[in-house]
């Protein structure tokens, strides 16, 4: 049983569980191996001495805070410019126990080591089958390409879609594979990246960085599904993210990475969530108790009110939908993916394409136009987060403050010419210092050029951008994804608080119910494009089931 | 092994999406702006000067054959994300150099032009190289850096023909040199190779009224199935990939700068032929300017098709050298009819060469930055 001459034959049994635990046993063999991998960037060392080796069919999680190192260390396996631009690393990558150099991705991929990164790697403008095959592609010989060599054999498209379409649907993914990702909803992207690395026929390892961290639950579930499969095939995998209960659902081996020291390597069935999340934060986790207010919010003065409101996001259509939002209330916004929830903020910030009416204040919004909402006060940290709109070469400051200038003058100081304001270098510097406390972005001060942080610290600049707005509406989708579960809890902290402390109206999109139950007043469930109930979130488990599933309930609360 | 489907509802389902920027109609109307604005501009300016059919439609004739292979020869590296290759000038040079020596050997006719393009293929991938070289240290700023590699290239130029010529590079030749005996003369004549394309194929064939130089409307044509055909192959993919994003197409194991640096030298080896068929139809050639404003011309025509720095398509050059030609011809004549100065058409001409192209690069700058800020609604 130790080696998998006929892997499809066992391996099932041993991932659904079927038999006992102890029964089954990886191979001996690894197909990687790293010796002491150190590395620094610009003097900093963020990753000393790991080692750690990986099996055929073995799925490895890797978990760690935020800024631990762990996309460094993925980054470095694949050969990433990133790191041989900063100098390189040290120590050896193993692979069959032979050392090999890994300088480009090229290389990588002829090793047969495959990549989801973090931040989007599709071309927009390119259909999904030209990314799957891109570099890749299926070629066909002519007169040119025999005189000139094989660059300029012609494209076979029909074989290229045919190879993008088994992929696809290897993944469960109905959808026609000449559309342009740049019409795909964020999620979908996702399973276009893994069908790419799916359709690599000499894939022995692929590298999974955060590939759950833009998907709902149920895609999630979905995407673990197909990585299952994969190992089964005998592919290797390493697989980070900062949902532990994945981490419990899929993974053979965990390694726990902590300020760039990989602190234990431990095997599933012999630790929980519990233990994982404090070897990772290195300390315990607590909740306080939600603040109280003066005066409760209540439909007697309603901030926003939402009257058959449409928008045409694809994937997430809203269709005729009416929501009354309090003023000062947290609202949550729940529901399954595709059924609308994350379409009502865009089309209310006017960023796709929406109709009906939304009334702030007793003023009617013009739809549409982005700048009106911002006008209106409203702010919007959008769901679609990574690597996008942030201005990675500028400072962490000016990423924090730049739309406060731009749209409510904030942060200038009159001189003694009239009508002219300059930047108050000091005021933003003392804000932003604090907010990078309140958030705990793991930087090395404001002037740090956002590209210099890890993918989570990103997406923290991200909200202390929105916060610094002050809006009077703060409408957030997925505040807490791909931020490690102890920044998680700042992150809610500070929802709530900036929610008590100046009544901000705070709207929360999220596919995490048990994230909108722990800080919402009510919770709005999405089915179908409109508005199925209202719930408190001490409802029953039973209540929420029901109505995300669109089933009316005899009696609705709030 | 059935894995569970995503919910067909979660589907973006063709037939009704509408991208945010609007309706297609719309969306064609804005890509077209530009041409159809100067295709007003003229038909204001053909009834103004109101000349004659013939002489107008002939005009054009000549001017599409003249031009429109220079134009073409831009496409290439604007796929490749290398936008608009004021480098061209440095093909220009080579086709020069080669019709030099062609000339200097007494070699006419359509032999003599088919061994001055064989000629300039080696000046041309030299220099192609090299500005390739230079380019790919200079990301991002390609349009600058080819401009200002143009003057560079100039200054060779005339250092080889007006100073090495006879000192350094014996040569002997009184006709093509100065009396001095150093350096060549100011204007060449090329008579040997004049019309050369032009007049190779079906000379005696007119099109109704008019004449016309079939066999470089083939060549030109050729160029198009190239381009065209260029696009579909592996090679055309990954230049669309760099185009589009060079960071990613890096990680998918692409040599962004062997891709880049291929464009470059495709378009240079264009470029000089371009140049070539320009001036076999001129029929003589400034030594030492004739190649100057080939690049601004040519850019400027592209644009006014269409085109923008980071698309263009065989017809937006096409289009553009129709318009962009059409005005050139009228212009004079339309301003000394409108205003009674026949300099107002030079001016505008120049004005408009140099116009658009600042305009163009203006958009483009607004336009990139509003995509970065559609995205960052924080
Ligand atoms: N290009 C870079 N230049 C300089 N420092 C960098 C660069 N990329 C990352 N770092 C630093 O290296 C450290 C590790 O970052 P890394 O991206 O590996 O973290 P991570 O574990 O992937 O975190 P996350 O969960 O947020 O994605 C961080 O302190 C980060 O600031
Ligand atoms: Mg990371």
């Amino acid at each position: 049983m130790s080696s998998p001459v006929f892997p499809s034959l066992w391996r099932p049994l041993w991932r659904h569980n079927y038999l006992p635990r102890g029964v089954l046993q990886l191979p001996e063999s690894t197909v990687l191996e790293l010796k002491n991998i150190t590395k620094s960037y610009f003097g900093v060392t963020v990753l000393k001495g790991i080692n750690l080796s990986v099996k055929p069919g073995e799925i490895h999680a890797i978990v760690g805070e935020n800024g631990a190192g762990k996309s460094t260390l993925m980054n470095l396996i694949f050969g990433m410019p990133v790191i041989h631009e900063t100098g390189g690393f040290e120590g050896d990558i193993l692979m069959d126990g032979q050392p090999v150099k890994i300088s480009s991705p090229r290389q990588a991929m002829e090793l047969g080591i495959g990549m989801v990164h973090q931040e989007f790697m599709l071309i927009p403008g390119f259909t999904i089958t030209e990314n799957i095959k891109l570099n890749r592609e299926i070629t066909k010989p002519n007169l040119a390409s025999k005189v000139l060599g094989s660059g300029l054999e012609t494209l076979d498209f029909p074989a290229m879609r045919k190879d993008s379409r088994q992929a696809l649907e290897k993944l469960g993914l109905a959808i026609d594979e000449s559309t342009f990702v740049s019409r795909l909803p964020v999620g979908y992207m996702q399973f276009v990246e893994i069908a790419r690395e799916i359709d690599k026929k000499n894939a022995r390892l692929i590298v999974f960085d955060e590939p759950t961290a833009v998907l709902a639950e149920s895609e999630a579930d979905q995407l673990i599904a197909a990585m299952k499969r994969l190992a089964e095939q005998g592919i290797a995998i390493l697989f980070i993210t900062h949902r532990l209960d994945e981490v419990m659902a899929c993974s053979d081996t965990i390694s726990i990475l902590r300020d760039g020291e990989l602190v234990k390597t431990l095997t599933r069935n012999e630790t929980s969530v519990g233990e994982i999340a404090e070897l990772m934060v290195g300390r315990k986790l607590e909740r306080s108790p939600l603040p109280g207010r003066a005066t409760e919010p209540s439909d007697e003065d309603l901030i926003l009110e939402l009257k058959d409101f449409r928008v045409e996001m694809p994937g997430e259509r809203v269709r005729g939908l009416n929501l009354k939002v309090r003023r000062g209330e947290i609202l949550g916004i729940g529901g399954l993916a595709g059924q609308g929830k994350v379409g009502i903020a865009n089309g209310v910030m006017g960023l796709y394409p929406a109709s009906g009416h939304v009334i702030k204040d007793g003023v009617e919004l013009r739809l549409n136009d982005p700048k009106a909402a911002l006008e209106a006060k409203m702010a919007f940290v959008s769901e679609d987060r990574r690597g996008v709109g942030l201005l990675l070469d500028e400072s962490i400051a000016v990423n924090i403050v730049l739309t406060s200038i731009e749209t409510q003058n904030k942060f200038l100081r009159w001189t003694i010419l009239p009508g002219v304001r300059l930047l108050d270098q000091k005021a933003v510097h003392d804000y932003t210092l604090k907010i990078i406390k309140d958030l705990d972005i793991r930087c090395t001060g404001p002037n740090q050029p956002v590209r210099r942080l890890s993918g989570g610290n990103q997406q923290k600049v991200c909200l202390a951008r929105a916060f610094s707005l002050h809006p009077e509406i703060l409408w957030v989708s997925e505040p807490t994804r791909g931020i490690d579960i102890g920044a998680k809890q700042l992150v809610l902290d500070l929802l709530v608080q900036f929610n008590r402390k100046y009544g901000m109206t705070i709207i929360m999109t999220s596919s995490e119910l048990n994230e909108l139950r722990r800080i919402c007043d009510r919770i709005a469930l999405v089915y179908k494009g409109k508005v199925a109930g209202i719930l408190k979130p001490d409802a029953s488990d039973r209540d929420f089931g029901l109505m995300i599933a669109g089933k009316q309930l005899a009696k609705e609360v709030g | 092994m059935t894995a569970p489907k995503i919910t067909p509802q979660t589907l973006p389902d063709k037939t009704t999406e509408k991208t945010p920027q609007g309706s297609h109609l719309d969306r064609i109307l804005g890509e077209m702006s530009v041409p159809i604005f100067f295709a007003l501009l003229c038909f204001i300016g053909i009834i103004a000067a109101d000349l004659s059919p013939r002489f107008l439609v002939n005009e054009i004739i000549t001017r599409l054959a003249r031009n429109s292979f220079l134009v073409l020869s831009l496409i290439i590296p604007v796929i490749a994300g290398l936008g608009l290759n004021f480098g061209i000038v440095i093909g220009a040079m080579s086709g020069q150099a080669a019709l030099i020596i062609i000339t200097h050997l007494g070699i006419g006719g359509l032999p003599g032009f088919l061994l001055a393009a064989l000629i300039s293929v080696p000046f041309s991938v030299t220099l192609g190289w090299l500005t390739g070289q230079v380019l790919n240290r200079a990301k991002g700023r390609e349009m600058v850096t080819g401009y200002i590699l143009g003057f560079f290239a100039n200054g060779l130029y005339q250092l080889v023909f007006l100073v090495l010529v006879g000192t350094l590079i014996p040569m002997n030749n009184p006709k093509l040199m100065l009396s001095s005996g150093i350096g060549l003369r100011n204007t060449i004549d090329l008579i040997a190779v004049n019309r050369a394309l032009d007049n190779a194929l079906f000379n005696s064939v007119k099109l109704g009224a008019f004449k016309v130089p079939w066999a470089t409307f083939l060549v030109i044509g050729l160029l198009c199935l190239f381009t065209s055909y260029f696009t579909k192959t592996k090679l055309g993919q990954q230049m669309r990939a760099v185009g589009q994003d060079m960071h990613i197409a890096e990680v998918s194991g692409i040599n962004v700068n062997r891709t880049r640096l291929i464009a470059i030298i495709i378009s240079t080896v264009l470029g000089a032929w371009g140049q070539l068929i320009y001036l076999q139809n001129i029929g003589t050639f400034n030594t030492y300017n004739s190649h100057e404003q080939v690049g601004m011309f040519s850019i400027a025509a592209l644009l006014i098709g269409g085109a923008s720095i980071s698309k263009a398509t065989i017809w937006n050059a096409l289009l553009g050298v129709l318009l962009f030609h059409t005005l050139f011809v009228v212009s004079p004549l339309a301003g000394q009819r409108i205003l009674g100065i026949p300099q107002v058409g030079e001016y505008f001409r120049s004005f408009l060469a140099y116009g658009i192209i600042a305009v163009s690069l203006a958009l483009h700058a607004w336009q990139s930055r509003k995509k970065v800020e559609s995205k960052d609604k924080g």
